[in-house]
């Protein structure tokens, strides 16, 4: 990092103003994550002074019922959601990337509007279509978040299948084609050659879906009954109406897990592979 | 690449394997809900959990008042301010990322994008505690104040009053603050990869031809980077004007963007149809973005 060389024309990061730019716009995105973890473990009601270390406040987010309620809500809808918008977005992206069919142009469009559509009027059309159709909000577990699950595979999907089909495009179909001709049925051709070559990015859309799913505010908002919560939901309505330690410390279990996800998927894929997904 | 596109109909049953799933759960999960919001708003309220679509215009009407206009229009003044300042923050942070050593580039992006994959409302309260008035950036802000104060004490002149907390939270600042807080991810990753594709020998030909650092910015990167920067401005824009989290939480009473008016009108104001319009009129504005987004790219491409 700090070689004596003198600096060549374009080692712009090499100049002391970019390096300042860099380092200010990543205190400014990391110091408020950095702050909030601190003090989820500092000994005080109020948030800025340090009183001691403590876990109590883990101790408490632990036995709040409905905060661990919330929590399990979240991870089961993101779960479910991951796995149905695998399926869903890989077979629409060997679709499109397969077959000419008729209104084919109509298809992909619509099927690119749910990233491009706003969260709120997303929210709101699953708002008034469960609302049309009934939908039972007095189900048993955990089924009664069926409603949210299905809200989130329909923004998920899309995005795990514009991942899948930027990687076929690199597919040599002349692989498939050999299997074929050495005997292998249609689907023994998809299990055993397709299906290996776009593992990486069934795994990078399985975390995308993953993290939107558990992101999700505004949609979930608009879909879950009354008694249905999840994390996000439990947390605004917590900031709402005050902002206690005890967020502190379930955001920052949620900060650590997400992380945990991120280096498992650079481990899988490397750093540069994360990047590209988006 | 070998082997064209195959016609569904040389192979039906894997077609039809492919396609039902994704083509069913679009028709029922997506075109379903948003075709009964599109007729929603053309009816009006008809008793208190009943709406009927009687094909009137009036709620679009409303949506044209001066109260709903002027809503829209500081919605795109609020999104076109946040992603301006993400695009002077991040433009510079791409050309360092594109410039690094090659065993730093990976982290320095994975730094950028960390933040993106944490729960966005955990970043907003992370935010807010950091702003609120007896936060971190108050003391900041005190402190500098104090500075101040025995600053002018050296030369002689009356100190200034002791520092008052000043009220950070709640108020427009604050929301676009708080959207470039959480849209910087999204202008930086766009920006990058139009820079990493730049030919860097053109650069060098410019400086060594004599043009100094700011007119080879001007004139070689900013022109070969408008790719990026027309996808950044749109990436960071569309999200931007419907943000609903950011002016509810970190907002005032005046700082409400049009997703909050939709908001209210579902649920306190109990006015569904004129929701409906509103949400539409929202998707309408999307499409005329990025229509103009793609006119622009393909103007690119025949000229090119």
């Amino acid at each position: 990092m700090f070689n004596r060389t003198a600096i060549a024309p374009l080692e712009y990061t090499r100049k002391l103003w970019m390096r300042s730019w860099v380092g200010l716009t990543m205190l400014f995105l990391y110091a408020p994550l950095v702050v909030l973890m601190i003090f989820s473990f500092n000994d005080s009601k109020r948030n800025v002074v340090w009183k001691g270390f403590t876990l109590k406040y883990y101790e408490k987010a632990l036995n709040n019922d409905s905060l661990v309620e919330a929590m399990v809500n979240s991870l089961t809808i993101a779960f479910l959601a991951t796995i149905i918008s695998l399926v869903i977005g890989a077979l629409a992206a060997v679709m499109l990337w397969r077959f000419r069919f008729p209104f084919k142009g109509l298809v992909e469009g619509t099927m690119s509007l749910p990233i491009i559509v706003p969260e709120i009027c997303l929210g709101v059309a699953f708002l008034i279509f469960f609302a049309k159709l009934d939908w039972p909000t007095d189900l048993a577990w955990p089924l009664n978040l069926s409603a949210i699950t299905i809200a989130h595979i329909t923004f998920c999907f899309p995005f795990v299948a514009m991942v899948v089909r930027a990687r076929l495009a690199s597919f040599n179909r002349e692989e498939e084609e050999a299997a074929k001709d050495l005997g292998a049925t249609e689907w023994q051709a998809f299990r055993d050659v397709l299906l290996p070559h776009i593992k990486p990015s069934l795994v990078a859309g399985a975390l995308l879906a993953f993290t939107l799913s558990l992101d999700d505010f505004v949609i979930t908002f608009f879909t879950s009954g009354p008694d249905t919560i999840t994390f996000p939901v439990k947390v605004y309505s917590m900031v709402r109406f005050s902002v206690t330690p005890e967020v502190n410390a379930a955001s920052t279990i949620l900060i650590i897990l997400t992380v945990a996800l991120t280096f498992i998927a650079l481990k899988y894929q490397g750093v540069k592979g994360i990047a590209e997904t988006h | 690449m070998s082997g064209a596109l195959q016609d569904w109909k040389s192979q039906k049953k894997p077609f039809a394997a492919v396609a039902t799933a994704p083509v069913f759960w679009l028709g029922l999960f997506f075109i379903a809900p948003m075709t009964i919001v599109w007729l929603y708003s053309f009816g009006q309220n008809a008793g208190p959990a009943d709406i009927d679509i009687s094909g009137t215009l009036d709620n679009y009407k409303r949506a044209t008042e001066w109260l709903y206009l002027s809503i829209f229009l500081k919605s795109f003044a609020v999104a076109a301010l946040t992603t301006l300042i993400c695009l002077i923050i991040g433009f510079p942070v791409a050309m360092a990322i594109t410039f690094a050593a090659p065993k730093w580039r990976p982290w320095l992006l994975l730094g950028i994008m960390l933040p993106f994959w944490t729960n966005l409302l955990i970043r907003t309260y992370a935010l807010m505690a950091l702003m609120g008035s007896n936060g971190y950036m108050n003391k900041g802000l005190g402190g500098l104040w104090d500075g101040a104060s025995w600053l002018r004490t050296l030369v002689g002149m009356q100190p200034l009053e002791a520092w008052t907390p000043v009220q950070l939270l709640y108020n427009n600042f604050a929301v676009v603050l708080g959207l470039v807080y959480v849209h910087l991810p999204f202008m930086v990753l766009p920006l990058y990869s139009a820079l990493d594709r730049l030919d860097k020998s053109l650069i060098e030909a410019s400086l060594d031809l004599g043009a100094g650092h700011f007119k080879t910015f001007m004139k070689i990167v900013v022109p070969l980077a408008a790719p990026g920067i027309f996808a950044g401005v749109m990436i960071t824009l569309v999200p931007a004007l419907g943000a609903y989290l950011t002016p509810d939480l970190m907002g005032g009473t005046d700082s409400q963007m049009i997703a909050n008016v939709i908001e209210r009108q579902f649920k306190r104001a109990n006015d569904w149809p004129f929701g409906a319009a509103l949400s539409f009129l929202l998707i309408y504005a999307m499409f005329i973005l990025i229509a103009l987004q793609s006119m622009r790219a393909n103007k690119v491409k025949e000229a090119g």
